[in-house]
């Protein structure tokens, strides 16, 4: 009788929750670095892989001036486009083991969710820009004009948004397979159209409408502002408005996407 | 049975799933502490019902109260457990971080979740595989993950869908004798099965067979109503009474 008559007294929720409920948030958050934390390979490579591709930057440019003109920007691809995977990934693998309709079956709300994977994945980015800030500015011999945190802040928004919009994607992939090939088909057509590898004012009007409303692009002219000038400017606060209104727009979407019940 | 009982009732309970219809106006009543019994073959329709009634499947036509409230109703969410039929826990996590965040999510907090955790990890049997990794279970305690975390928050009903399948007969019988506690204790049961041998342990009876009820009564009313000498033969007889049993051969 051991179950049935100690659970049977535990306190339960008898009204229903609040959209958003801190204590849910933070203990999905915990669960999923709790998850992270038994995988130390996946943690070394979301880690390590942005920096190992700085380096490899550093030596195909090999030269000083080319390499300050260009890696600051790579700073905000490389974590936006491992936090796209790693998150499209992680919530479809969560879809397709049956836990998130056990979890909405359970008094647990959408954006408790969400903000719980952005909490854990937010803190995984700020880790991850850490990283390949340091090794940039010192190994690498990276200069900025100024302050090394704006260009740190606005990376972590960019690892974000890659986060966000991984979140988001997961939602129309069947399988893992499928969300794998999101990233080449979502992410690698933002790369070519975000002023990377050629400016944005040599694109054709058509090419540059598509740039001007992907998100990527607004990422990368942030941090190539920071890294042109010392001080802060109005057009770098217009980049953050947009990097943050996609980033909400992308975790709303996702919201709606999640269903509690299937038709 | 009194209406104050009944934890559970439908009344022409339809789903219809890509124009097919899965439940076909179901109409039933699932008591308290009691353990009732949903059998059918695979793919008459068990799972779909049981989703049904935790809100994760919606309902065409008809309706399905559960403690006074309509199905999916956010206030039952802590008050239904529920078990599917491939353990839906963390297999990354370890046996304690699962029962913790699930009971986190199922509102309980501090030494009312630690009590919550040990006493469902001693009731199923799973004490000393708190700090490791789910991955590392064999079938039978995975299975027992799954259900652990349906009873976590003392449910007032639970539903369980096939809970007992490819287990070996000690554990099946352990948890049969869990069940009928839960039941004694106050709480509702639906346990599903395709295995014909389960109903004999069951209180009460469901017979399912393509989206209808073929029965529903106690297991010795069933076995007095159609004078077979085992459940199995009583499914059979319910399914195709015209029919000669040897052509139902390939029944489960």
């Amino acid at each position: 009788m051991t179950l049935a008559t100690t659970v049977r007294s535990a306190p339960r929720l008898s009204r229903a929750a609040p959209p958003l409920s801190p204590a849910l948030a933070s203990a999905t958050a915990r669960r999923v670095l709790a998850q992270l934390r038994h995988d130390p390979r996946t943690v070394v490579m979301m880690l390590a892989v942005p920096s190992v591709l700085m380096i490899l930057l550093r030596y195909v440019l090999d030269n000083p001036v080319a390499l300050n003109r260009f890696a600051p920007a790579y700073i905000g691809v490389f974590p936006f486009v491992i936090m796209f995977i790693v998150t499209a990934i992680t919530t479809q693998r969560e879809r397709a083991r049956g836990t998130l309709e056990r979890l909405m079956a359970m008094p647990l709300g959408k954006l408790d969710l969400l903000a719980g994977y952005a909490l854990a994945f937010g803190l995984v980015a700020c880790l991850q820009v850490t990283v390949v800030l340091v090794i940039s500015l010192t190994w690498l011999g990276v200069t900025l004009p100024g302050s090394a945190v704006p260009l740190g802040v606005v990376a972590v928004l960019d690892a974000v948004l890659g986060m966000a919009l991984g979140l988001f994607a997961s939602a129309f992939a069947r399988s893992e397979f499928q969300a794998v090939q999101f990233m080449p088909a979502f992410v690698l057509p933002q790369a070519l159209l975000c002023g990377l590898i050629v400016p944005r004012d040599h694109m054709t009007t058509v090419l540059s409408w598509l740039s001007d409303i992907l998100p990527l692009t607004y990422a990368v002219d942030a941090m190539q502002r920071i890294s042109d000038g010392a001080s802060w400017t109005a057009a770098e606060t217009a980049d953050v408005a947009v990097i943050a209104a996609f980033t909400v727009a992308a975790l709303v979407g996702g919201a709606l996407t999640l269903r509690r019940s299937t038709r | 049975m009194t209406s104050d009982d009944a934890v559970v009732q439908a009344r022409g309970l339809v789903v219809r799933r890509t124009g097919h219809v899965i439940l076909d106006g179901l109409t039933f009543t699932i008591p308290r502490g009691r353990v009732t019994g949903l059998l059918g073959p695979s793919g008459c329709g068990k799972t779909t019902l049981m989703r049904a009634l935790v809100g994760v499947q919606e309902i065409s036509e008809g309706e399905a109260t559960l403690l006074g409230l309509p199905a999916g109703h956010p206030r039952l969410r802590a008050r239904v457990g529920y078990a599917t039929q491939d353990p839906a826990v963390y297999t990354d996590l370890t046996l304690i971080e699962n029962l913790r965040y699930f009971g986190t999510v199922l509102g309980l907090r501090g030494p009312g979740l630690s009590a919550a955790v040990t006493a469902t990890i001693a009731s199923l049997d799973l004490v000393g595989l708190e700090k490791r990794l789910v991955s590392t279970f064999s079938g039978g305690q995975l299975a027992r993950v799954g259900l652990a975390v349906a009873l976590l928050g003392a449910p007032d009903l639970l539903v369980l869908d096939e809970p007992t399948v490819g287990l070996d007969p000690v554990l099946r019988r352990d948890l049969w004798a869990m069940f009928h506690r839960l039941a004694a204790s106050g709480a509702a049961l639906l346990v599903s099965s395709h295995v014909m041998d389960e109903a004999a342990r069951c209180d009460y009876l469901l017979f399912m067979r393509d989206g209808r009820f073929l029965a529903q009564a106690p297991p010795v009313e069933i076995l007095r109503r159609t004078g077979a000498d085992s459940l199995e033969d009583a499914f059979l007889r319910l399914a195709a009474p015209a029919a000669s049993e040897v052509s139902h051969g390939g029944q489960p």
